[in-house]
């Protein structure tokens, strides 16, 4: 049914830090990994090898400039998924209702043995969020980790999505957007978390973190970080380098 | 967005061959038997060939028949219900004119009024789209009816509704011109918006995350070819509107109303690749493009 629901129970969702993520693409790699290898249709390359490669990702991190009236210029790492809107136009859109919202925890999915790959959900969705799979023609999207989420077989660490799970910089938060205690939450009210693009009504679930303003990039020569390593940290060798050093003074 | 030749075919065509059924169905022309049956031929062609055509751009059309089930909340649904309803009224309509040399009135304005209702379906699958601001706009259905009905008109012989139609369908044309190519700056999604970046300062796209192009980028950030939308937009709209109403104007021969129709047929395709290749998709912004 590709009516959205009234309201969800929950709202499962990130929180992703732009201050913190460092562009490594472990996310992206981690994503594609998991979801080729479970739940639906896997994540095709085409041409992989080739002059022309091409593929599809659930999951890709964009890089901005951000250039400041006055001052250094900050580069910010922007990782980009699906933000499993509460006003999902991506869902109304599909015909033949394999697009759906769950009013359980929110997830906004694909059954794929209803989709007819017709595109129109992708047109719909200002994020681009979904990719057509070209080799099984069917419309891929981020499932939140659906099938790792709910996994009793997997250990409790891992219940999260592998995005989440993989992040070196703790730049990515799963949990319930709904609760105003979850540490999901808390996050969102203490660095001011935003939407993205809220002008087109989408009431997206994820939430952004803004980068902290970097107002010191402008003065590097008065804060150098490498000059405490740079020290000697001993004038006096010892041991067999000390006896060089006396044996070598004698000559 | 992407310009795919299966839907600016079936857009174009349907489009006709049900503005077509529109006329057919209130009686105008009123004719029967044979000559009713190549009216019937052409409009069925048209819109049946449209739907054939637009099934080409399924990635799954076995699984087609599930696009008749969610019309309560999706416009390509309804389309699609409204577009084989209008099929099978029109051919009861048919056979009462074809066979029977009768004129089922009632049976003809059903049809009919689905017809438009198709058109409609059709239109509202674009103008719905916030994400495609040129298109989210009340002049893309007015437009695609008054096209549907005076192309219509113009294939049904109604000189008389072609000539009122085919004018007022071209400054529907004009407008849509005119409002589209502000339509992206007014309508507020910026990087700024796409990115939540605009409080630090002004954000420019610094590296993409994939070296090759992908899916997004070959489906709705389609900027090649839009350089010579001037040149087509003029082709179009001499071929589309000008030259069959001066064909219509001039006196009555079945060659130049053949021509008239064909020119009329090569203009609004050349629009109807405008409509979609001049189509600014907003997630063009997270890479820096329109």
């Amino acid at each position: 049914m590709t009516s959205l629901p009234t309201h969800t129970d929950r709202k499962l969702g990130l929180v992703i830090d732009l201050d913190t993520c460092v562009g490594c693409h472990a996310c992206v790699v981690s994503c594609k990994g998991w979801n080729t290898e479970n739940y639906g249709a896997p994540l095709s390359d085409q041409d992989p090898y080739g002059a022309q490669p091409s593929g599809t990702f659930l999951n890709r991190v964009h890089s901005y400039e951000v250039q400041p009236s006055a001052g250094a210029a900050q580069l910010v790492h922007f990782p980009k998924s699906c933000l499993h809107c509460d006003n999902a136009p991506c869902v109304t859109v599909c015909p033949t209702g394999a697009s759906y919202k769950r009013q359980e925890d929110g997830i906004v999915l694909v059954n794929e043995d209803a989709c007819i790959g017709c595109g129109l959900c992708a047109w719909a969705c200002p994020y681009g969020a979904r990719e057509m799979d070209m080799a099984a023609k069917v419309m891929k999207k981020c499932t939140l980790c659906v099938d790792r989420i709910y996994n009793a077989n997997l250990p409790e660490v891992d219940r999260v999505p592998a995005c989440v799970r993989t992040c070196p910089s703790n730049a990515r938060h799963f949990g319930d957007l709904s609760d105003p205690d979850s540490d999901v939450s808390q996050l969102v009210a203490q660095r001011g978390g935003m939407d993205l693009m809220p002008e087109q009504g989408t009431a997206p679930v994820n939430k952004y973190l803004p980068p902290r303003i970097k107002d010191r990039l402008d003065q590097t020569d008065q804060i150098d970080v490498l000059a405490p390593f740079l020290t000697p940290v001993t004038d006096q060798p010892k041991g067999f380098l000390g006896w060089l050093d006396k044996a070598l003074d004698r000559i | 967005m992407h310009p795919a030749p299966s839907i600016i075919a079936f857009t174009t065509l349907s489009g006709l061959g049900f503005g077509l059924m529109v006329w057919l169905g209130i009686g105008m022309p009123g004719s029967t038997g044979l000559v009713a049956f190549v009216f019937f031929a052409i409009a069925y062609a048209l819109a049946g060939g449209g739907l054939i055509a637009s099934a080409f751009h399924l990635g799954h059309p076995e699984r087609g028949l599930l696009a008749f089930t969610q019309w309560r909340s999706s416009w390509l649904s309804r389309e699609a219900v409204l577009a084989v309803a209008t099929l099978i009224v029109m051919g009861f309509h048919a056979v009462g004119r074809v066979f029977f040399a009768a004129d089922w009135v009632p049976l003809g304005w059903l049809g009919a009024v689905l017809a438009l209702g198709t058109v409609i379906a059709t239109s509202m699958i674009y103008a719905q789209m916030k994400t495609v601001p040129r298109w989210r706009n009340p002049l893309t259905p007015a437009l695609f009816l008054a096209l549907s009905l005076g192309g219509g008109a113009l294939l049904a012989g109604q000189v008389t509704w072609a000539v009122i139609l085919l004018p007022l369908a071209a400054a529907l044309q004009l407008a849509y011109w005119w409002q589209g190519d502000r339509a992206f700056a007014t309508s507020g999604t910026t990087m700024a918006s796409a990115t939540g970046l605009g409080h630090i300062g002004q954000v420019r796209a610094f590296e993409p995350p994939h070296t090759g192009p992908n899916y997004l980028l070959r489906e709705m950030v389609h900027v090649v070819g839009r350089k010579h939308a001037v040149k087509l937009r003029v082709i179009g709209f001499s071929l589309g509107y000008a030259l069959p109403v001066v064909l219509l104007l001039v006196p009555f021969s079945h060659v130049l109303g053949a021509l008239a129709v064909i020119s009329h047929i090569v203009g609004i395709l050349a629009t109807r690749w405008l409509f979609f290749a001049e189509a600014e998709h907003v997630v063009g912004l997270y890479y820096g493009r329109r």
